[in-house]
């Protein structure tokens, strides 16, 4: 793996899906998790994906992370389809193109925040000369600079969910895709998370792709919303 | 990921499940020290029956004998040629000395070339007279031999009473224990008390005839002027007996039923009546040709070379090597055996391993999860299992090597402390060479990758979904 970003169209969507599909074999009967979504974000944008629970707005999260390979369809990033991408070049994706945040921040408790933030440069070769500046550098953007020797048990859980974000953002990636970011906050540290989000999106220009149910936070911080039910896309995202 | 990031975690996740990881590694540690203890007991033990037998001195020889020129290269000589060779003779049996074809004489050059070949310690002629030993009474009429000086690292005179010769020409003697019962009898003393004692050996001197003025012997010959060669004096010398040896070394390679042993040295410069000197004065005049040559190579392990090599030049050569080479076989067998039997209590604790690394990715499935998330590609999980699994290897590899030395120093010391009950001398059983060192930590730490196979490309193949899911 190489610092360098993968060879991308500089005039694509960030995102395009066309026809994407992900189906499950559960004994007799399959699971249709996301039958036939066709969506295109563009660079910069931020959008929210809304649905109730089962609705498969997860899964179409994971498939745009690369974590899940469809069953049909394709899925363009920048261009380039995931569908046809070798493990390591999805791994490649994961580690450079986007960052990642969760409901559960997915912190690895063993670790200080100054290491579970320099884990993804560590997957990325970046040389171990840059890392502390970069660490130091995505900690203090989320005001985190401090609790660098911290455990994540010894935060709380905005202060988590902060250096969750620093994590996602310290390999410099041009997606951001956060799955329920404050579905475990209280609704003022939730504020605060969503804040930081829309400025990461205003400042550094990424394209940010939120999974929430709350409809509130979709209309206040996203410029688009797609509603998801049983696996299909219900509103294209109209225009806030 | 870097080398050096996959180290560091990998020794980061060991340390997590610190006692789990040390009992594996202690399981693995138990299993080479039963390797090693084994192996180190199979590679004492040939040492220590290659070392006898090479004392014996039948083993680390090559006897070289002349050979008809263009005669066939029949393999190995058995005792019956050598047994020719050693009068002095070297002919065809049946045919008069006139048809017998010529031969390609063991000169003294050809002394000094055996000498120069690799692995060669030292190239001698067995000398052998008559001798008549006086210590007081009266005269013991027996064969004296030459003893090369060489002969005290070979461990053929280990088990000599007194001491052996303090140089290659010193008016020493070594007898053996029945000649000096004899001698011992003659004075009323015990056969000890004559080390240290001085005796007179006489024995017959050859004294050549004065070559012409200006005329080389092989002139002579040439002119057809037989008549030159040597006239026999009886002389005497003193010498002071410096050791006694038993019986059981004589015989073929040891000391060739001879019951006076002197320095080689000395015997030469006795100019003692050899059997071969009547063939010699008519064959080869003026020039020092030996009947036989006793090569000593420093390593039963080369005499086949060696062996080769002088029958490449022409001559015969013969040694007991097959008998070696067998023997070193049955110990490769043996040696197959314990490794066996070593390495099995290194399979079932590999099953530890590959246990413990299934736990661990039970455990970890979430971490690994999250690391595909930030971007771990499956290499990279599988690379930190194996990681993982090596590091339990290569420690479990080196405190085995340890344990396994530590059991072996226990069972040296209680073999000898049986051997001393026993009133025999000690004797090492156990040996632990440095390549067994570095191949039992090596095969340690590759039994552990095997054992890290499966888990690896378990934890490699789990899909991140489901991982970043269980918790």
């Amino acid at each position: 793996m190489s610092e360098t970003q993968p060879a991308t169209q500089t005039n694509q969507p960030a995102l395009r899906t066309a026809e994407v599909t992900r189906h499950y074999a559960m004994g007799e009967a399959t699971i249709r998790a996301v039958d036939g979504v066709t969506l295109e974000i563009a660079r910069g944008e931020f959008v929210a994906l809304l649905g109730t629970s089962g609705s498969g707005k997860s899964t179409l999260l994971n498939l745009l992370a690369g974590l899940d390979r469809p069953t049909g369809g394709s899925i363009l990033a920048h261009g380039i389809n995931l569908a046809e991408m070798s493990g390591d070049e999805l791994a490649k994706y994961r580690s450079l193109t986007v960052g990642m945040v969760f409901q559960s921040f997915n912190l690895l408790p063993r670790m200080t925040l100054e290491e579970n933030v320099e884990l993804p440069l560590r997957l990325a070769e970046v040389e171990r000369d840059d890392r502390p500046g970069r660490v130091q550098e995505a900690l203090k953007r989320v005001g985190l600079a401090a609790r660098l020797s911290h455990r994540p048990a010894e935060l709380s859980g905005g202060e988590q969910q902060r250096a969750s974000l620093a994590r996602a953002l310290v390999n410099r990636p041009t997606i951001l895709l956060a799955d329920e970011p404050t579905g475990n906050l209280d609704s003022r540290t939730g504020e605060e998370i969503m804040n930081f989000i829309q400025q990461f999106n205003q400042e550094l220009g990424m394209t940010v792709i939120m999974v929430t149910h709350e409809p509130d936070l979709a209309e206040r911080y996203a410029a688009r919303q797609f509603h998801m039910k049983d696996g299909k896309l219900v509103s294209n995202g109209g225009v806030q | 990921m870097k080398t050096r990031d996959l180290m560091e975690l990998a020794g980061r996740n060991l340390r997590e499940a610190m006692l789990r990881n040390s009992l594996t590694t202690l399981g693995i540690a138990v299993g080479v020290a039963s390797l090693v203890a084994m192996l180190s007991l199979g590679i004492g033990l040939q040492k220590l029956a290659m070392s006898r037998l090479e004392g014996t001195g039948l083993f680390n020889r090559v006897y070289v004998s002349p050979r008809p020129l263009g005669g066939s290269l029949n393999g190995r000589g058995g005792g019956g040629r050598r047994a020719r060779a050693a009068d002095g003779d070297g002919q065809t049996p049946g045919l008069p000395p006139q048809l017998q074809p010529p031969m390609k004489p063991l000169t003294s050059e050809v002394r000094k070339q055996l000498a120069q070949m690799p692995n060669v310690r030292s190239v001698f002629p067995e000398l052998r007279f008559t001798a008549d030993l006086r210590y007081g009474g009266t005269g013991h009429v027996t064969t004296a031999s030459s003893v090369p000086f060489d002969s005290k690292d070979t461990g053929q005179f280990d088990s000599v009473t007194g001491q052996f010769f303090s140089s290659a020409n010193a008016n020493e003697v070594i007898l053996h224990n029945d000649l000096a019962q004899e001698l011992a009898d003659d004075a009323k003393i015990q056969p000890k008390d004559l080390i240290g004692q001085e005796i007179t050996i006489r024995y017959p001197e050859r004294v050549a005839v004065p070559t012409p003025p200006n005329q080389r012997p092989q002139d002579l010959v040439a002119n057809g002027e037989f008549g030159q060669g040597f006239t026999i004096h009886s002389a005497e010398v003193k010498v002071k007996v410096v050791g006694l040896v038993g019986g059981e070394s004589a015989g073929p390679g040891g000391f060739g039923g001879s019951r006076v042993m002197l320095p080689l040295e000395l015997v030469e410069r006795l100019n003692a009546v050899q059997g071969f000197d009547v063939r010699q004065v008519v064959a080869n005049p003026g020039e020092t040709v030996y009947p036989t040559l006793t090569m000593l190579v420093d390593n039963p392990n080369h005499v086949q070379a060696v062996e080769d090599a002088v029958k490449q030049m022409g001559f015969g050569a013969f040694s007991l090597f097959d008998a070696a080479k067998n023997l070193q076989r049955f110990f490769k067998v043996l040696d197959a055996f314990l490794g066996i039997f070593g390495s099995l209590a290194l399979v079932v604790a590999s099953l530890g391993i590959v246990n413990t690394l299934v736990m661990a990715i039970l455990e970890r499935r979430h971490e690994i999860g999250v690391l595909k998330a930030l971007g771990a590609a499956d290499r990279d999980v599988r690379q930190l299992f194996f990681t993982e699994a090596g590091v339990m290897g290569l420690f479990g590899g080196a405190l085995g090597v340890f344990l396994g030395w530590s059991i072996g120093k226990i069972i040296g010391a209680a073999t000898n402390y049986y051997l001393a009950q026993q009133n025999l001398p000690p004797e090492k059983v156990w040996l632990v060479p440095l390549w067994l060192v570095g191949a039992s930590i090596l095969f340690s730490v590759g039994v552990s990758l095997v054992a890290g196979l499966y888990p690896a490309s378990r934890a490699a193949k789990l899909d991140p979904v489901k991982a970043l899911r269980y918790e």
